[in-house]
């Protein structure tokens, strides 16, 4: 048995089992980083020793049958914008080069007090600003399917090492589909929860109405079982939403039997390349074999959601990196990177007087229909289906001068964004051997129908491919 | 409605964004802001919002208030960690305002 390449559902039935212990599974992945890293480049910071002490005590705690959680004992990868008490934290950013956050963000602590077993830091893009890992001012994580292509962003190096099997599962966030695509881009399933599930405290701030922390794992029941921990209500986010949490797992057996699927025509429209809409579709009919109606519908403010999100993330941007002044921690401004301060420039000149009311309130507006849009189709569908991206993983370098060609990569994540839905990432096939991810999207709340529709897709037709990371 | 933007208009952005730039980062970004503002409201002035109220944030969450108890919270010691420069447990920060020697002489002590 290959302990790398297990599930985190396997590794946590293994340990339990005491087949192996959590030990050498931790062994085994850190000696699998040690090999692969070099190549990837997936992670800023390695945290071996704290993994290795964590393993011992979750270790214990089985031998004692007092482990109660499926991430005990389990290795994790943390992407770099959720700080961690005593462990450096950077944003990926040079601003923030030596920063050691005095506290945790509560979804690490909840992680930790289900015993995770924490490997390090992943790379991403700049503060989470980017689509391809490119932004950071550290490293470029390679893409493990094709080393010379970008693993999209920005939780670039979340994603990487969830498919080159350098942890069992990783932690992202999601502002426009840095969870999402990503996930897409590597051939693993990545989640961004509701708006208002997960606690944002202790996330770096990037847009604070967008941002969300969310799983990046092998298998769909794997992100329920990440999903159950990390969710609910803290109090020290005033945006995180006092709501039940159910138990993610029960929707995973239900079956999809006349469920309606709403197909957006927008989805398949202008700048999606027709290979990824064709392995779409394909998904979707494979969908429909199993019970569920596709119904074609319209979501015409999709074109317009971009418009909304490059207004409204960087106003937010604007103000939230505004804190960075040198005094409290962090280096000088002149430290930050060139999409960090094109994005604080932008949001300034969109927010500043005289600019406000055309730019931000316009597009504040434009969102409120974006949101009424979705509210409307989900009287209508069960979930939405489409591409996650519009194209495949292109070249490291490729797109990195253009920040507008940049920015359409974001055209198929950024309305679940900007409404505060849920959406998942699953790997629905090959194209010339690069990965596609299936979105599918629901309404406020309904990850369960999320994770109804993923699971049966996987069960049904599952994505067995990897990548051979030994070729290159 | 539309608007050129120019250099002179981007830099007093500069100003108000707090950003050390050089004279060509600025260049690049008069161009790229004009790129991407020129985009996004081509598209957004099409859209007849007459009516439509703002959304800042999509919970419809407001005011949360917690009770007005003491609670542990960071030790001024970890609160000041990460700073450059402290001075008997405060932050250190540049003067705001400019004193004459001898005042100044006063509040340092």
């Amino acid at each position: 048995m290959e302990l790398v390449k297990l599930s985190l559902k396997k590794a946590a039935a293994g340990l339990k089992s005491k087949k192996f212990s959590s030990k050498e599974l931790t062994e085994a992945v850190l000696k699998r980083i040690e090999n692969l890293e070099p190549k990837v480049d997936a992670y800023l910071l390695l945290t071996n020793e704290l993994a290795e002490r964590q393993a011992e005590k979750a270790d214990q705690l089985i031998a004692d049958g007092q482990a109660a959680s499926p991430l005990n004992g389990v290795p994790v990868a943390v992407k770099d914008v959720i700080v961690t008490k005593g462990i450096r934290t950077t944003a990926a950013s040079k601003i923030l080069e030596d920063f050691i956050p005095p506290y945790s963000a509560t979804a690490y602590e909840k992680l930790e007090s289900a015993g995770m077993v924490m490997l390090g830091k992943t790379n991403h893009d700049e503060f989470a600003m980017g689509a391809s890992t490119e932004n950071s001012a550290y490293k470029i994580t390679k893409n493990p399917w094709d080393f010379s292509r970008v693993p999209g962003g920005s939780s670039g190096g979340s994603a990487a090492a969830v498919a080159a099997d350098m942890c069992v599962y990783s932690i992202g966030t999601d502002t426009g589909g840095s969870i999402r695509q990503p996930a897409s881009f590597c051939g693993v399933v990545g989640l961004k929860p509701t708006y208002g599930r997960v606690s944002r405290y202790g996330l770096i701030a990037m847009a604070s109405s967008l941002d969300q922390i969310g799983p990046i794992t092998k298998t769909v029941e794997d992100a329920t079982l990440v999903l159950n921990v990390i969710a609910g209500y803290d109090p020290r986010d005033s945006t995180s939403v006092n709501k039940e949490v159910p138990d993610f797992s029960d929707f995973l057996k239900q079956g999809i039997k006349g469920l309606k699927i709403g197909v957006p025509k927008e989805f398949f429209g202008e700048g999606v390349d027709y290979q990824v809409a064709e392995a779409i579709k394909k998904a979707i009919v494979r969908l429909e074999s199993l019970g569920a109606r596709a119904v074609e519908m319209s979501l015409p403010r999709t074109k317009e959601a971009i418009s909304v999100y490059y207004l409204v993330m960087p106003s937010e941007v604007s103000a939230n990196l505004a804190r960075y002044d040198e005094i409290r921690f962090g280096a000088g401004r002149d430290k930050f990177g060139p999409e960090v301060k094109r994005r604080i420039m932008l949001g300034t000149y969109a927010l500043s007087t005289g600019y406000y009311d055309a730019y931000y309130l316009k597009a504040a507006k434009v969102r409120t229909l974006i949101y009424q849009e979705f509210q409307d189709a989900f009287k209508k569908v069960d979930v939405i289906a489409g591409p996650v991206s519009p194209i495949l993983p292109f070249k490291i370098g490729e797109r990195v001068d253009d920040p507008l060609q940049m920015y359409l990569a974001d055209i198929l994540t950024v309305p679940v964004n900007l409404a505060g839905l849920p959406g998942i990432s699953i790997p629905c096939g090959l194209i010339s051997g690069l990965p596609v991810g299936l979105q599918v999207i629901a309404d406020h709340w309904q990850e369960g129908k999320i994770f109804n529709v993923a699971y049966a897709y996987e069960q049904n037709f599952p994505f067995t491919e990897k990548p051979n990371l030994y070729s290159a | 409605m539309k608007k050129r933007i120019n250099l002179e208009g981007v830099k007093h952005v500069v100003k108000l964004a707090n950003l050390p730039l050089t004279d060509t980062e600025i260049k690049k970004f008069t161009s790229q802001l004009s790129e991407v503002i020129g985009y996004n409201m081509s598209l957004l002035e099409k859209v007849d919002t007459k009516g439509v109220e703002p959304t800042a944030h999509i919970t419809g969450v407001s005011n949360v208030l917690r009770e007005d108890e003491t609670e542990p919270s960071l030790t001024s010691k970890e609160a000041l960690q990460n700073a450059k420069e402290t001075h008997n447990d405060f932050f250190k920060v540049k003067a705001i305002l400019d004193l004459p020697d001898e005042a100044s002489a006063k509040v340092g002590q």
